[in-house]
């Protein structure tokens, strides 16, 4: 369901449900951006914030806890809520709403008051491995936010063991399939789906820009750039995708560990089945 | 199958400015800015004049110069026998492409109050709203419920299927052109949802602006539509 849709509900109180003999209590909260609405001017208004923050991002929020209530979504975490309701690409009604509450809250945490310049230490070290040079992944990056036919996002992941491949499992993970890429997604979607850890987005609906940029995408995703990204919050969020994944990676080689061990059991009947086959054949 | 098309007319565009007169080497036909068939102000209140002009003037504008600049490259990728190139343009095509036929259609679907706008429709369009969906209230009730509810971009669409000789309504995302949905379907109205069509007047409240769109449609040009496909219709 778009905001829009449901924009008249927006201004609705939230914990707002009868608290009679049913006490039921709202899931996920609005968080607010961590700066003042007009803490981002002259770059991206006030008014922008009331609306983009106020209006959207609070119906999303809203909009999925009347949605799961009474569901078996209840008292999952909204990371765990999207992958369920993506349910692999055929999704389910509560994903825009998990995805897009995700995803703005994410995107308000990206930037900051006085952001952009340059990244510095280990995420600037991946990112000139990765994509050649600092100013190329600018172009990279714009040129991704930019060429976004419609609504949506695009992003900075850190890919972690995963192959480009989404959704694929990879059968043989390896050191190089670590490192950074640049995705872009369409409406809600965003690289949690593929089990891509997430480090930076902007958000290309209209609404994020137009009534500061109206039709200048461009002008809106070079201002993002240049002036609002918060690199602290990328590298402390890279530093921690890194933790994630490497126990992950642990997790994940224990596992298969055991599966080849049953594995080797399996082969050895197999073998034994193979051989009573060509047994029969060369009869 | 597109690209057959656009090949085929390309060529015979070829032609009949190879027959008709003296060009240039490539005779690449490229595609211009439509006028409004009426002031960017004359659709308010439903629809403020500065939207209409950003529309009009710059989003519409920006499809067909992409739409030029990928026709150009495909032009190029298809003298070269540039396979890849060819394929790599089609997602531009189609949305660039799309955003020029769809804006095409919805500035026709519009009219000032004082010249129709929002004047029911008469004849046999107006007797097939009413067989296929109870009433003009109710078609509208639900295209208004189809477009509030499309996530994202796109465009909500009353058409009329040729094979199936019925009205039906369909959404395409982003700039899908509604022939994506079947080679049947004839578009007699479309009604853009994507936020800039609204967003500098309505904000984030998209049903208000489906709720009001509906003072300025052109019923008349959908009208005209409908009995060129179907001539001899039932009128009432």
């Amino acid at each position: 369901m778009a905001a829009a849709a449901s924009s008249s509900m927006a201004t609705s109180r939230r914990f707002s449900r009868k608290a009679g003999s049913n006490l039921i209590t709202a899931n996920f909260e609005l968080k607010p951006p961590p700066y003042p609405l007009n803490a981002l001017e002259p770059h991206m208004s006030r008014e922008t914030l009331e609306y983009h923050w106020g209006k959207h991002h609070r119906a999303y929020v809203d909009n999925l806890n009347k949605q799961i209530v009474g569901t078996g979504l209840e008292g999952l975490s909204l990371e765990d809520t999207i992958i369920v309701t993506y349910n692999k690409g055929d999704m389910l009604p509560a994903f825009n709403n998990a995805a897009q509450a995700w995803n703005h809250e994410f995107f308000w945490e990206s930037i900051k008051p006085g952001g952009g310049g340059k990244p510095s230490g280990e995420l600037l070290d991946l990112i000139e491995r990765d994509f050649g040079s600092f100013e190329q992944f600018i172009q990279e990056f714009k040129s991704a936010a930019a060429t976004q036919f419609g609504s949506g996002w695009a992003w900075l992941a850190y890919k972690a063991n995963r192959l480009d491949m989404e959704n694929a499992v990879n059968p043989w993970p390896s050191d190089k399939d670590k490192k950074l890429v640049i995705v872009k997604s369409p409406n809600a979607v965003n690289p949690l789906v593929w089990d891509y850890f997430p480090l930076l987005t902007i958000d290309v609906w209209e609404h994020a820009y137009y009534l500061d940029f109206q039709n200048r995408r461009p002008d809106y995703i070079s201002m993002f750039m240049e002036k609002l990204v918060s690199w602290e919050a990328v590298s402390a969020r890279l530093e921690k995708a890194k933790a994630q994944a490497a126990e992950r990676e642990i997790e994940e080689e224990r596992r298969r560990k055991e599966e080849e061990e049953e594995q080797s059991d399996d082969d050895d009947v197999q073998l034994y089945l193979d051989s009573d086959t060509d047994d029969s054949d060369s009869e | 199958m597109a690209l057959r098309c656009l090949a085929t007319r390309k060529t015979l565009a070829q032609a009949a400015f190879n027959s008709t007169r003296l060009t240039q080497s490539r005779a690449l036909q490229t595609f211009s800015l439509p006028d409004l068939p009426y002031d960017y102000g004359a659709l308010e209140p439903a629809i403020s004049g500065e939207i209409m002009q950003l529309h009009h003037q710059k989003h519409h504008q920006t499809y067909i110069t992409n739409y030029n600049k990928a026709l150009e490259q495909l032009h190029e990728a298809i003298e070269k026998g540039d396979a890849s190139t060819v394929v790599k343009l089609q997602s531009a095509i189609k949305f660039n492409g799309g955003g020029h036929v769809n804006h095409s259609i919805f500035w026709k679907n519009l009219a000032p109050v004082r010249e129709g706008g929002g004047e029911p429709p008469h004849g046999s369009l107006g007797w097939a709203i009413d067989t296929n969906f109870g009433s003009l209230e109710s078609l509208i009730q639900k295209m208004n419920a189809e477009g509030a509810a499309l996530q994202g971009s796109g465009w909500v669409w009353l058409a009329v299927d040729k094979e199936l000789k019925k009205l039906v309504i369909e959404t395409t995302a982003n700039q899908d052109p509604l022939v994506t949905k079947g080679a049947s379907l004839v578009p007699l109205l479309g009604i853009d949802v994507w936020e800039h069509a609204y967003y500098l007047q309505y904000k984030n409240v998209r049903p208000d602006y489906l709720k009001n769109i509906w003072e300025v449609i052109n019923w008349k040009y959908a009208s005209s539509v409908y009995e060129n496909e179907f001539p001899s219709a039932r009128s009432p």
